[in-house]
């Protein structure tokens, strides 16, 4: 089943490699793997999407629990939890096509951020899902590149990940 | 007073009672090496190749409670030390490594003895750190004691550049460590344990199986008790070995792929187990889906959550450390008036006992390892530190050899690091200076780290080497004999050295001995040589396989005995 797990660590030089070391050394599924400091810059936050069975997400986050630099580990999918990606779409924009990407920008909330005589890059930002319904929507000939975050996650409510 | 990086460095080592450091000098390390040299606090003993120094450290630390120290330059110093490394972390050693690197200014740029050693060593250490600035020098090395050998214990790396080694800075040794992002447990949680007591009451087909974490918890004193007050039978694994006197009545001798017939059955089926420090490895309860077959409750007493629901599905998790746990759990226990009945159960074991699992065919023509070993264990009066290379010797040796308290027997068990047998008994040989240290080995293994007998002579380390020489890889012969065909392939080994005259020319006593009815003689002779190193070379009979097997991937009932054959 897929996971989506956060953490904080501590934002040092080889934190990062610990965590991804952990995940190929023992087999471990990344779907995607996303980190920046917090507003304490002597914390990293990561949110880490991954797949396996109970037991194997049982010990990715004890595992992850273990090494020294992580400082805490929340699995969100244990809850409620809201997920966000952002993706950045430069599309071939030539006039013919210019009034069906903006119908588009409307149903997927995008935005244009940047205009040139044939191309658009347009931002989205949603859950995994909306954002791979946006690709599938748009006519795969216009696309020229992707480039997307992977997933952010925060709990609902009162479940908070801090120190 | 400002110190530079490497006089901080000893100075560390000296706060933290270090009294041996294992180490090889290079470039990266000159400046410790000097700040070595200045004081006579920490004695340095000087090995012929780092993986020895690691090992030897490791060696040192398994025989006592203490964290064990090597010291290697950067580039190959460190790259050799990684197998140490990796067979300290997989058997859950308490170690400090401290690695010189090239100058801070140089890293990255493929300097002369660079390597990523924090990048090398990240998957085989408890924790590793690159120390930039020598104003961290301290509490680094602070937090690296304290990290080795807290909690499940382990390697720690510390990895420091050559100009932060001879940079300055006030030196002060923090007094109290904190780790914000490490916490772990003492005490199990008081729900666990008192459902942990009711099962154990009311068990009818009771197992005590204990590992590594018994001797490194220094749990040795309440898993007998608690053992001996419930009166169940006890079983240890490779690593737990002493932490329950192996002469007792109540002790069914090693566990899995080569232990005993009764220990095995038992351990497949019983209705309750008491797993204490020990991780159902797959030498331990070979095949898991057949280990589930018979429904049972298990209570798994460990520090390390990871180790807890890893390989089977457990009843009553119990996270803390062993001793403490083990405490929680005899204060219930004597407080309650009820007594488990298992006299049933012990009658079952009693005739798994009587297949007396371990006999063998003695011969008087040829040497038989099995009869050397419990030779070795009557001369010694069972009071040897016994350590061991890997292979059928160090099976025999588990098998034959009884022991009776903790710390005594030193094997790698996880990595199965062939050489490692000669270098820890030096750390053995020095933590424990009175007392009898033998490395059982075989003429594969020992000649994996084989130089080291230089370091025992230039150190006058008067260890027994009591070498099983028949001529094969023998563990790897005997699987292919069983499993591939009696198809040798590259497990016999041409061209031996003539070990008596190589001993001999490392300054030490040679012995080599070819009759059954010499052994006993053999070894009585070499352990009155106190102050002499001797190399026992038996040569045994290269046809004898370990029993019982249970083979690669199956259960634990579907063992092979030695008369099935």
């Amino acid at each position: 089943m897929r996971h989506i797990i956060s953490l904080l660590m501590e934002n040092e030089a080889g934190a990062l490699s610990r965590v991804a070391g952990l995940f190929s050394a023992r087999g471990y599924n990344i779907e995607s793997l996303t980190v920046a400091p917090t507003e304490d810059p002597t914390l990293s936050r990561m949110t880490i999407v991954t797949s396996g069975s109970d037991a194997v997400i049982e010990q990715i986050n004890k595992q992850l629990n273990k090494l020294v630099d992580v400082v805490t580990v929340l699995d969100l999918s244990d809850g409620e939890h809201l997920e966000r990606e952002l993706m950045l779409v430069k599309v071939c924009a030539k006039r013919a096509d210019r009034d069906e990407l903006t119908r588009l920008m409307d149903d997927f909330h995008g935005r244009i951020i940047d205009v040139s005589d044939n191309t658009y890059v347009v931002e989205l930002t949603g859950s995994g899902e909306k954002l791979d319904g946006f690709l599938a929507a748009i006519d795969h000939s216009l696309i020229l590149e992707t480039v997307r975050t992977g997933a952010s996650g925060i709990g609902c409510g009162e479940r908070i990940l801090r120190l | 007073m400002e110190l530079t990086g490497a006089e901080i460095t000893i100075r560390c080592l000296q706060e933290e009672g270090v009294e041996y450091v294992f180490g090889y000098p290079g470039g990266a390390v000159l400046f410790i090496y000097d700040a070595l040299f200045n004081q006579d606090k920490v004695k340095h003993i000087l090995v012929r190749h780092e993986q020895a120094a690691v090992h030897a450290a490791d060696g040192y630390s398994r025989s006592t409670d203490k964290v064990g120290v090597a010291l290697v330059t950067s580039g190959p110093g460190a790259t050799n030390a990684v197998t140490g490394i990796a067979t300290a972390y997989m058997d859950s050693i308490p170690m400090v490594i401290i690695s010189g690197q090239v100058g801070t200014s140089y890293i990255g740029e493929d300097a002369f003895q660079e390597v990523d050693t924090v990048g090398i060593t990240r998957p085989c250490v408890k924790h590793n750190f690159l120390v930039k600035d020598v104003k961290d020098l301290a509490s680094t090395l602070k937090k690296a004691f304290f990290l080795a050998k807290s909690g499940r214990p382990g390697p720690v790396l510390v990895d420091i550049p050559k100009d932060v080694s001879n940079h300055k800075t006030t030196f002060s040794y923090p007094e109290t460590v904190s780790v914000r992002s490490y916490h772990p447990a003492k005490h199990g949680g008081a729900d666990q344990v008192a459902q942990a007591v009711e099962m154990l009451l009311s068990a009818k087909r009771p197992v005590v199986y204990s590992g590594g974490g018994v001797i490194q918890s220094g749990a040795a004193k309440q898993l007998t008790e608690l053992t001996r007050l419930l009166g169940f039978p006890i079983t240890n694994t490779l690593m737990g070995l002493g932490g329950y006197p192996a002469t007792d009545k109540q002790f069914l001798g090693m566990l899995g792929m080569h232990g005993t017939y009764e220990a095995n059955l038992a351990m497949q089926n019983c209705d309750v187990l008491l797993a204490v420090g020990a991780r159902f490895d797959d030498r331990v309860i070979g095949d898991v889906a057949h280990f589930g077959q018979v429904p049972r409750k298990i209570i798994h007493v460990d520090i390390d959550p990871s180790s807890i629901a890893k390989r089977v599905r457990v009843d009553v998790p119990i996270v803390g450390d062993v001793a403490h746990v083990l405490d929680d759990l005899l204060a219930a226990l004597r407080a309650s008036q009820r007594k488990p009945e298992v006299a049933a159960w012990w009658k079952q074991i009693e005739e798994w006992r009587s297949r007396n699992c371990l006999v063998y065919r003695n011969s008087d023509e040829v040497i038989k390892p099995q009869y050397v070993m419990e030779k070795l264990y009557e001369i010694t009066g069972g009071e040897a530190f016994v350590t061991s290379d890997v292979g059928q010797h160090q099976m025999w040796a588990a098998q034959y050899y009884k022991f009776n308290e903790p710390r005594r027997w030193i094997n790698s068990g996880g990595l199965g690091t062939m050489g490692f047998g000669l270098p820890a008994a030096m750390g053995v040989k020095l933590a424990h200076p009175d007392a009898t240290v033998a490395c059982v080995t075989g003429e594969g293994s020992i000649q994996m780290n084989i130089q080291e007998l230089s370091t025992c002579k230039q150190f006058r380390l008067p260890i027994k080497i009591v070498a099983l020489n028949n001529r094969y890889l023998g563990m790897v012969r005997q699987w292919q004999e069983f499993f591939h065909g009696n198809r040798y392939s590259e497990s016999y080994m041409d061209a031996l050295p003539d070990f008596v005259r190589l001993t001999e020319a490392f300054g030490h006593v040679g012995m080599r001995i070819e009759k059954p009815s010499d052994v006993e003689s053999a070894l009585k002779e070499a352990f009155a040589r106190k102050n002499d190193l001797v190399f026992l070379d038996f040569q045994t009979d290269p046809t004898e396989n370990v029993f019982p097997m249970v083979p690669g991937g199956k259960g634990l009932s579907e063992v092979i005995l030695a008369e099935d054959l």
